[in-house]
């Protein structure tokens, strides 16, 4: 492989030698589906009683269910339910009658050798998630199950593969996880950035989730897999596992699918296997192949009565439902006459409300949103709706210079006010109509032979001499000038010359 | 007629539930498993079409609790009985690859 183009957000990848699965020169796409694990934010464990706190001494967060000693049984938290179908139907997904069902494997950090999931019939099923730029994602199911302990492997250099023990911490056994899981529809890192973003904003509005990746209350494995470009076949596909942040996933990807289209270019085949995405080296490794599949012998959980959420409850959690980002994208593009992908940022920022205050206040929508996204990036603090109404239109009715208008406007995220009071305090009197014209006739007494260059030059000229003489203006008012005024004012007055210039 | 379950199959289960069957207990228990499964074979043969399937035996659901904090176990007593443990947490064997 020589041809590596670079990772652009549009890019096309190319095979750079002719192989024997595709010829030189083919376009490849990645296609990518992503499990979203989310852990949600209840008091207490999914089956048991003990607390769902991150951090703090391990084995503190303990009780005889998530030790799974003998004899105890689970019973179902009644609010990670709640949660999963908010999140459920924020997704638009039939939320469904369900039932629990062992997934078996041994593993330390699961110490009944069994961890308890949902499997043919997952609380949650289909629905989509709308991204800012106006892509749609499939979901394919979005289920509960119990998250797992935490081991840490002690000795051989704390690499897994060669660690001489393993510590376990029980504090997480037991934590309420929804996995949320997308169908294969995204086609770059970025998309796949972007989704993620997305649901977690989604999480986070509804209450579900806290979102954080860092503390892994946020994980993502993603299943990916490379086809020519225009292909409508699938690929065969790898997932890639520990990926810990945006960063991360978008590197991972962009690795995997290059590996993958580097295999095929040259005659090769990529298997199905699972992989371990190792951040410091930049490169996934081979975790587990396909015949090494674990194979779970999944049936019915015999300790967990069938989950059928009554219609009422279902109805009165999605009358309590917020505005999702999405609809909030679409409240502001309606209300600005802008696309939602325009209004992503503000949303993002949580300053749509501000801007569509600001928009019914009688604000130039286009003015608001220039102003938030460029000058409110540390949040608006005390500015008001109405304040940052006023404030355009004093610029609008050429009270405030520019740097003036951006000033008033710092102070009032600062603290507050009215812009006529911050502009008065400031000292930013705009210069009245008539003072101005006076300002220019003094300038234009002082500098004649450029004023002749201004009306006689050619466009030119004329520009260069236009710039002169705002800049003359502008010093003469210490700044306070109006741009646009001086600007009509020159073209009014170089006119009433040329008019008057002896024929 | 075919043995509906393999010496191989059966060993496989075996190594799963990280039991270990020795040759003659392989050679007992593989027709014993297949027993099971011709008596899961003649409930499939029957006509179940209008019978939903079944996943618990009781007519009962929706069995929740409140999601409220109880009590935790004492830490030092749980490891006191563990075979091994090491500052605050439970020592065990290393293990190949992650979690699953």
């Amino acid at each position: 492989m020589s041809d590596r183009p670079g990772f652009g957000a549009d890019r096309v990848w190319q095979s750079g030698s002719p192989g024997l699965g595709a010829p030189a020169g083919t376009e490849w796409e990645m296609v990518v589906g992503l499990e979203v694990h989310a852990e949600l934010l209840t008091a207490t464990k999914l089956f048991s009683a003990s607390p769902n706190a991150f951090g703090g001494q391990p084995n503190t967060h303990i009780d005889p269910v998530c030790l799974g000693l003998p004899g105890t049984l689970p019973v179902l938290n009644r609010r990670a339910v709640e949660l999963a179908i908010r999140v459920g139907l924020a997704l638009g997904a039939e939320v469904r009658p369900s039932i629990f069902a062992r997934k078996n494997y041994y593993y330390p950090d699961m110490p009944k050798n069994y961890q308890i999931s949902q499997y043919d019939r997952p609380i949650n099923t289909g629905g989509s998630l709308e991204l800012p730029s106006g892509k749609v994602v499939g979901i394919v199911r979005a289920h509960l199950e119990e998250d797992t302990g935490k081991s840490t492997h002690v000795g051989g250099a704390g690499r897994i593969d060669d660690a001489a023990w393993s510590l376990v911490d029980y504090n997480r056994a037991g934590v309420p996880l929804l996995e949320i899981v997308s169908h294969p529809d995204l086609r770059s890192a970025a998309e796949a950035r972007e989704y993620v973003t997305e649901l977690r904003a989604t999480l986070l509005a509804v209450g579900a989730s806290d979102g954080k990746m860092e503390e892994g209350s946020l994980r993502v494995d993603a299943n990916v897999s490379v086809r020519p470009r225009g292909s409508a076949e699938l690929g065969t596909r790898c997932e890639v596992k520990n990926v810990n942040s945006l960063r991360s996933l978008g590197r991972a990807l962009e690795h995997e699918a290059r590996r993958q289209i580097d295999l095929l270019s040259s005659g090769q085949r990529v298997a199905q296997e699972t992989r371990h995405w190792n951040e410091d080296t930049g490169r996934t490794s081979l975790l587990r192949s396909k015949e090494e599949a674990t194979d779970y012998r999944y049936f019915p959980e015999p300790d967990l009565v069938p989950l059928v959420p009554e219609p009422a409850l279902i109805e009165r959690i999605r009358a309590d439902l917020p505005l999702l980002p999405r609809q909030r994208r679409h409240r502001l593009a309606a209300a600005a006459g802008q696309s939602p992908a325009r209004v992503a940022l503000l949303v993002e920022r949580g300053q749509d409300d501000l801007a569509l205050a600001a928009v019914e206040a009688g604000a130039t929508p286009e003015s608001v949103l220039k102003h938030l996204e460029q000058h409110l990036a540390d949040g608006a603090g005390a500015l008001t709706a109405a304040g940052l109404a006023g404030l355009i239109a004093m610029e609008q009715r050429g009270e405030l210079s520019s740097n003036q208008s951006k000033a008033v406007l710092a102070e009032m995220v600062r603290s507050g006010g009215s812009p006529s009071e911050v502009a008065q305090r400031a000292g930013f009197e705009a210069v009245a109509a008539g003072e101005l014209a006076g300002v220019l006739e003094r300038i234009i007494a002082e500098h004649p032979a450029e004023w002749q260059r201004l009306c006689t030059g050619d466009e030119r000229e004329r520009k260069k001499m236009q710039g002169f003489f705002t800049g003359q203006v502008m010093r003469a008012t210490k700044g306070q000038a109006n741009g646009r005024d001086v600007a009509a004012l020159l073209e009014d007055r170089a006119g009433t010359s040329a008019d008057s210039a002896p024929g | 007629m075919a043995e509906r379950i393999s010496r191989d199959e059966v060993a496989h289960v075996a190594w799963l539930a990280r039991l270990q069957l020795s040759a003659a207990e392989l050679e007992r228990f593989t027709p014993q498993l297949g027993d099971v499964l011709d008596h899961a074979a003649d409930v499939a043969a029957l006509n179940l079409d209008d019978v939903a399937a079944t996943s618990h035996p009781y007519p009962v659901t929706n069995v929740l609790r409140d999601d409220v904090v109880g009590p935790v176990l004492d830490r030092d007593e749980v490891l006191a009985q563990a075979p091994s443990s090491e500052d605050g947490q439970f020592r065990v064997p290393p293990v190949r690859g992650e979690s699953p």
